[in-house]
């Protein structure tokens, strides 16, 4: 009912004086209600409109002013020349309105590009340090925002972050710190929240909190205990993904969730279901408890609930309870979304893994499942079901194919049809009476479409004459490949030696597909004599567990442990005398390619982490093939607190024989750069290893150690809202005195307790 | 070398692709341990904000990330959601990857969205913010009529609860005491007659529907 160019029309008032605030209010709503609904305003007018409104500052009516503030946003990209308000948004975010100062700053902050950043830099750290809490936080998020725009002026930041995280503001948020050790911190809301954080090293490797004896892990469980959900949901949260974590250390965290399973909150049975839905994927006995619950789960009004509920069931129960739990979830399946019919499929093939003589139960719902309506993703999950039944439990099998083949009598998924015609053709001879699936089998060839006819050629494990007589209506059929593949195959049948079909029918091609794709066109481009040698194409690696892969649970086979990559290396390092005595290899990093691809010589590094060293292996190659290098090393220039202990060298380095070179570099023992100033980034050399520590006020605790990823934990703990009287807080207290920092780090460093009186605000 | 953004946010194409009901978490990378692995923690929570009408019509709505980068796509969303929860009056649901809380009042359709791997009690507290707020501000008429004449003071409200996806302020009494708007006393005596009947009509027909 708003017409835009009505609307901008009347925003000519914007420029009369005086000016009425009511009524430009209400044009200024306008406008911002047809941004809203997304209405597309060119540039020009755009900018008319933005410069008209910025006559409007010339008010000093509150809500007008907020309004323009607003306005300022939702332009910022479409209008031309924004930034002209950037003076009367640094004079309102420094004047003594204090109800202007925060949206003037989260304004100032989305018009500004990363040239002009430096300009307001001041005037943003005085706001992030100041005592108005509004103020401090606009600022803080404002900054969070800039750190994608210039990341390097925003760190800088980080000491009035620091500062702003003692006082007693409600949200207030510290930045990230460096590209490598990024990380944020919120402390907000009026509950107290804990985040743990991480610090991505800049191999973006994360490393969690390993040790479950971590004294971090007794404050996380006593946040079980807090007095607001929350905090208890999120504390719950974070111990069940700990990994490592054994069912005993799970226990608590798994029964404050049965709890929220019968709170009268929609949305704290919906997190707690889905929770116990992870835990019962890795440890389905600690979930066993609540099994209960979540039966009276099942009969929710809210339907993505009661799935939860019925596939976290389907992953902790009992043999017994399976036909009890398909029938329940058959009376509601027709009620749920396509989704959630999916992920209850899988969590019924996972049941079929689990106890393989329900077959018949879950086939029968399978089929009826099979038959109702339902997408694409959902009739192929119902098929992969029953396909792994069948192919894996001998006493499902004829069930399987029955229902299969009913199924392909009417499918329009030709993918589908195709997979199961060519799973006919492998399992139908093993079955007792293969014949009878001749039947579906033909009438398919006849039927369908050429992609179905083609596949066709899978049925000819059958060796059976009467099957070749499709074969010959093939060879006339109208579709080429059609008729290609059937003369390829008659001939080949009609030589009848099991070596020639085993070679050119039963067996794939083991060879990676696109590698002969690039063959093949390599040789149409080069004249040659010689026929094609299937042998140069580099064989396919084949994906073992890529059909399990896709039904995402954990199997209870036990998976074959190949050597890691960093085992390998372990070993290999620990047979160099020097490196005899570094200790336990901590960590490999990923190898970093230090040369151009077309230099005389090409380096990758990879950097080994110990306890108190580095090793960075260069694996260096030569590709001049008139000289022989010798005696290589790579030269590193560390910083002043890292030390070059030694450096082997490769002997020699013959063309393009790639030679290993190490150079051992000892951490520095004592961190206490730390305190609260950064060390100063920048673009940080390959070479270089710098380390960082921070800590930050009384209530807020980190360290980081960048590049090789420690972990980091950030624990976040607020009172409630200054408004709530102080008996009322939750006392903080972190009860342990040091994180065990490994590697050399000072454990000296006093790392706060319990919040001092002093700082407990009154 | 690459630097990477200030803090990696959970991939929208990740949750969208698992399109589980509070599945597994995406397939732990190579060389990580396997199992279940914690999202990289990011400040940018919520995704969108949207209030819609009974028709599921669009009345107000903010997309904070670029899950929807066009307004096609953003209309189609809404109405997914719509259809999905007004019927069934559920408070929660989760949609391709996404969870979303969803709060009605009269004639209204609150909604807030965020990933699926997002603590769903910090949307919930969001929606409650949003949903007091206007409540105070609209003089306890969270309905579409008024919704519209104070468009100004529910954009205030948004602007003070969620900034860029990132939770800006979640106690109501703060956001009412910053945003210091209250819908207009006089426009409510200018009513007519005819239009006071029209309203109490409408009230009880909605009171009947629930």
């Amino acid at each position: 009912h708003l017409e835009k160019s009505a609307v901008l029309q009347e925003a000519r008032i914007f420029n009369e004086t005086p000016i009425n605030p009511r009524r430009c209010l209400h044009i200024l709503t306008k406008i911002l209600y047809l941004l809203n609904q997304g209405e597309h305003f060119g540039t020009t007018e755009a900018t008319e409109a933005f410069f008209a409104m910025t006559r409007l500052f010339q008010s000093n009516d509150q809500t007008l002013r907020r309004m323009c503030y607003l306005t300022i946003k939702e332009m910022a990209t479409i209008s031309e020349d924004v930034i002209i308000v950037t003076s009367s948004l640094t004079k309102d975010m420094t004047g003594k309105e204090d109800v202007y100062r925060g949206p003037a700053i989260r304004a100032l902050c989305r018009i500004t590009d990363g040239t002009m950043l430096q300009a307001i830099e001041r005037y943003m750290k005085q706001a992030i340090v100041d005592k108005v809490s509004g103020v401090s936080s606009s600022a803080l998020v404002s900054s969070l925002h800039m750190m994608k725009i210039s990341h390097d002026v925003v760190k800088r930041w980080v000491n009035e972050a620091q500062e702003a995280a003692s006082s007693d503001n409600i949200m207030v948020q510290v930045l990230p710190l460096s590209h490598t050790g990024c990380f944020s911190v919120c402390l907000c809301f009026e509950l107290c929240i804990l985040h743990l954080f991480f610090l991505l090293s800049n191999d973006a490797l994360c490393i969690f909190i390993t040790s479950h004896e971590s004294p971090l892990f007794d404050f996380i469980e006593s946040c079980l205990r807090n007095k607001h959900e929350m905090v208890i949901y999120e504390a719950a949260s974070a111990i069940i993904h700990l990994p490592n974590c054994t069912a005993r250390e799970l226990a608590p965290a798994v029964s404050v969730l049965q709890l929220f399973c019968s709170s009268p909150k929609p949305a704290l049975r919906y997190a707690a279901v889905r929770t116990l839905n992870k835990v019962a994927m890795k440890h389905p006995s600690a979930v066993t408890a609540c099994n209960l619950d979540l039966e009276n789960l099942i009969t929710d009004s809210n339907r993505s609930i009661a799935t939860l509920a019925i596939t976290t069931l389907l992953k902790t129960g009992s043999e017994s309870s399976v036909d009890r739990l398909m029938k329940q979830i058959s009376s509601f399946v027709s009620e749920i979304s396509d989704e959630f019919k999916v992920v209850v499929v899988q969590a019924i093939s996972a049941l079929c893994q689990k106890y393989p003589r329900k077959h018949s139960v879950m086939m029968t719902f399978l089929s009826n499942m099979l038959r109702d309506d339902g997408g694409f993703e959902y009739k192929r999950a119902i098929v992969d079901c029953i396909i792994s039944i069948v192919e894996e439990n001998p006493e499902g099998k004829e069930a399987g194919l029955a229902h299969l083949c009913e199924f392909i009598e009417d499918c329009e998924h030709t993918v589908l049809a195709t997979k199961i015609l060519h799973l006919l053709g492998k399992e139908g001879p093993r079955t007792p009476v293969p014949s009878k699936y001749i039947r579906f089998i033909f009438n398919r060839v006849v039927l369908e479409n050429e992609a179905v006819r083609a596949g066709y050629w899978k049925f000819l494990g059958y060796r059976d004459m009467p099957l070749l007589c499709p074969l010959d209506r093939c060879m006339m059929d109208t579709d080429d490949e059609v008729r290609d593949r059937a003369t390829f195959y008659l001939n080949v049948l009609q030589q009848r030696q099991m070596a020639l079909n085993a070679t050119y029918i039963f067996n794939g091609l083991t060879v990676s597909v696109p590698g002969m794709e690039k063959a093949l066109h390599q040789y149409t481009l080069e004249p040659s004599e010689k026929p094609f040698d299937m042998k140069s194409i580099p064989l396919a690696m084949a994906p073992v567990f890529e059909q399990k892969a896709e039904i995402m649970f954990v199997a209870t086979k036990p998976e074959k442990f190949a050597p890691s990559r960093q085992d390998i290396f372990q070993e290999q390092l620990a047979a160099i005398p020097e490196f005899m005595d570094l200790g336990p290899l901590f960590k490999s990093s990923e190898p970093v390619q230090l040369t151009e691809a077309e230099t005389e010589y090409f380096v990758r590094c990879v950097k080994h982490v110990f306890t108190n060293h580095i090793v960075f292996q260069f694996d260096c190659t030569n590709t001049l093939n008139d000289q022989l290098l010798e005696k290589v090393t790579v030269q590193m220039e560390p910083s002043e607190s890292h030390e070059v202990l030694c450096c082997l060298p490769a002997p020699s380095l013959a063309y393009n024989q790639p030679g290993i070179c190490y150079t051992l570099v000892r951490l520095p023992d004592d961190d206490s750069t730390a305190g609260t100033n950064p060390q100063e980034g920048g673009e940080r050399s390959k070479n270089a290893s710098q380390l960082e520590l921070l800590t930050v006020g009384a209530n807020l605790w980190f360290f980081s150690k960048m590049k090789y990823g420690l972990m980091l934990v950030c624990a976040v703990c607020r009172p409630v809202t200054s408004a709530c009287p102080q008996r009322e807080r939750q006392p903080l207290t972190l009860t342990f005195a040091s994180v065990p920092l490994p590697s050399g780090l000072s454990t000296t460093r006093a790392f706060p307790l319990a919040p001092r009186a002093a700082d407990v605000p009154g | 070398m690459q630097r990477p953004e200030a803090w990696p946010r959970p991939h929208p194409g990740e949750g969208a692709a698992a399109a589980q009901a509070g599945g597994p978490a995406p397939p732990a990378r190579v060389g990580e341990p396997a199992g279940l692995r914690l999202q990289e923690p990011s400040l940018y929570i919520i995704k969108a904000v949207f209030i819609l009408d009974n028709d599921g019509h669009r009345l107000l709505a903010k997309y904070y990330d670029d899950t929807f980068p066009s307004l096609k796509e953003q209309m189609a969303f809404e109405k997914n959601v719509f259809n999905k929860t007004s019927r069934t009056d559920s408070e929660i649901a989760f949609l391709g990857g996404m969870t979303i809380v969803c709060k009605s009042s009269t004639d209204l359709f609150l909604y807030v969205v965020g990933s699926s791997h997002e603590n769903e009690l910090m949307l919930v507290s969001v929606l409650t913010c949003l949903f007091e707020s206007l409540n105070h501000v609209l003089r306890k008429n969270v309905e579409k009529r008024w919704l519209l004449e104070n468009m100004d003071g529910a954009f205030l409200v948004l602007d003070e609860i969620v900034d860029g996806g990132v939770i800006l302020e979640s106690d109501p009494q703060q956001v009412i005491q910053k945003v210091n708007f209250r819908a207009d006393d006089s426009s409510l005596t200018e009513q007519s007659v005819a239009q006071v009947l029209q309203s109490a009509k409408e009230q009880i027909k909605w009171s009947l529907l629930k």
